[in-house]
């Protein structure tokens, strides 16, 4: 316990950049994400998406395990630990090493909101993520709980999911009052992060377009010294491409 | 379990302390004969009038697919490697170990948490990251650490169920072929088990011994704790000698 949490995760050395949006369900992060996607690609960067609990590994048994509902605090976190690492590992390094851009929707300060709300001990969560690197650029996407609401219900998806909603943790029986004292809490977890971690505070209830006009702004800044790797047909990629097969045989 | 103690950062949402079981871990790298012996003692504790609870590593109901498909798909990196296994334990931990002992069984654990900390330590080359993972875990009353050495081990091996990529650690790469890697790799985890078994103060059984011999060494260590605190399994009429 001598290092405090933040210093746990260290940098990365590799030529890419990490960008990561946070922020509960229904502030819009994931459209911010996927509009700055599109604008880098169009600038001609070569990038890379991966998302929160995506990983071939772990899918199928999360989704069974909240399916008949047997998760525990613990090994819901460990699952979602287990998903991280697994990404982080053939997702999140490769592209970096070889200099691209990785998006990142949500990154561990989700696990470090959102499972202590469930119930697991903070310093625990920081330890067992302590394998992660620090992102290059975080952004919170801050938002009042009754937006958020409104968004999930008025949106594409129309309800709450079970463990969305946090119904594991027997706060309310009705979904929506269930979603609203979970994520109220998770919302007070995201604000003491966000000065741990020093992640950039995005306002989330302006327009669309204004706050992508923000995001491309603080982004472009921050990649004003970033040199893209060009030319993936250049002799680089061969070696490498020869390496690769020699190697799994 | 008087005095439960969780490893280290606990289970903040579940309190230890009315825990009146006791749990055994039969520790051991491979095919040192643990699930053998574990029966056998299953039995003779049972025949005393002991309820007895097995549990065995990724035995849980959430995991043990997965783990398979993993090792079958050679996927794993060193992290989820460990994370898989602390996700297996826990699920056990909570829904078999803990309610187990909390109705006063005996949990007989077929390897505990020092198998994950030997692995993922060869693979690392550092203790502390998977012990900070594993922290949740209770701290067993027992544990009895079944100790062979390599050469007898590779033999016992080869002429009962062989080698296989995982047991013998390919994922390193330490041999040039499954002989020389299982060799190596198991010599590194018996070497990090011999180091837990003084900090952890491990009762060892030479597991080089002839399978009763190592019986009787493993019932003479469990001895001790039953007569402790359980409930005496001796017949009521003992009592009655001396009426008041």
């Amino acid at each position: 316990m001598s290092n405090p949490p933040s210093q746990i995760m260290t940098p990365h050395p590799y030529p890419g950049k990490l960008i990561i949006v946070e922020g509960i369900d229904g502030s819009g992060k994931s459209t911010q994400l996927l509009l700055l996607h599109k604008w880098l690609e169009s600038k001609g960067y070569k990038v890379f998406f991966t998302e929160w609990n995506s990983s071939e590994l772990v899918k199928d048994t999360t989704k069974r395990g909240k399916k008949n509902k047997s998760l525990t605090p613990t090994t819901f976190s460990l699952l979602h630990a287990t998903d991280f690492a697994s990404r982080l590992y053939h997702e999140i390094l490769p592209p970096l090493k070889a200099g691209m851009i990785v998006l990142a929707d949500r990154y561990v300060y989700t696990a470090f909101a959102r499972d202590v709300v469930r119930g697991v001990s903070p310093e625990w969560i920081r330890k067992l993520y302590s394998f992660a690197i620090i992102p290059d650029m975080a952004f919170y996407y801050r938002v009042p709980i009754e937006t958020a609401i409104s968004r999930v219900l008025g949106g594409t998806r129309g309800q709450f999911k079970y463990y969305e909603a946090g119904m594991d943790m027997n706060l309310h029986p009705d979904v929506t009052e269930s979603f609203r004292l979970f994520q109220s809490r998770i919302l007070d977890q995201y604000d003491k992060i966000v000065d741990e971690f020093q992640l950039m505070p995005m306002d989330a209830t302006k327009d669309i377009e204004a706050q992508q006009n923000d995001m491309r702004r603080l982004v472009g800044e921050a990649l004003k010294d970033y040199k893209p790797r060009r030319g993936t047909h250049g002799r680089r990629t061969v070696f490498w491409r020869r390496f690769d097969v020699s190697k799994s045989e | 379990m008087v005095d439960a103690q969780y490893f280290g950062d606990g289970l903040t949402y579940l309190n230890p302390s009315d825990l009146k079981g006791k749990l055994i871990a039969i520790e051991g790298t491979d095919g040192v004969g643990r699930s053998t012996h574990i029966e056998m003692l299953q039995e003779w504790l049972e025949v005393q009038g002991y309820g007895v609870v097995t549990t065995g590593w990724t035995r849980s109901n959430l995991m043990s697919k997965t783990i398979e498909m993993a090792k079958e798909g050679n996927i794993l990196d060193r992290w989820s490697f460990s994370l898989l296994y602390a996700t297996d334990f826990a699920d056990r931990l909570e829904h078999e170990i803990i309610p187990a002992l909390r109705s006063g069984f005996i949990v007989l654990a077929d390897r505990y948490i020092y198998t994950a900390l030997a692995r993922d330590f060869v693979r690392s080359g550092n203790r502390q990251w998977a012990r900070d993972v594993f922290g949740f875990a209770l701290v067993p009353d027992l544990v009895c650490y079944m100790r062979i050495d390599i050469e007898t081990l590779v033999l016992r091996v080869i002429e009962t169920k062989g080698m296989n990529f995982w047991e013998s650690g390919m994922d390193l790469r330490l041999g040039s072929d499954l002989y020389d890697s299982f060799k190596k790799y198991q010599s590194l985890l018996i070497e990090e088990f011999d180091k837990m078994a003084e900090e952890f103060h491990f009762e060892v059984i030479d597991a080089r011994k002839s399978p009763d011999e190592i019986q009787d060494a493993l019932r003479s260590k469990i001895q001790p704790l039953l007569t402790a605190n359980l409930r005496s399994p001796s017949l009521p009429s003992d009592r009655l000698i001396h009426p008041a």
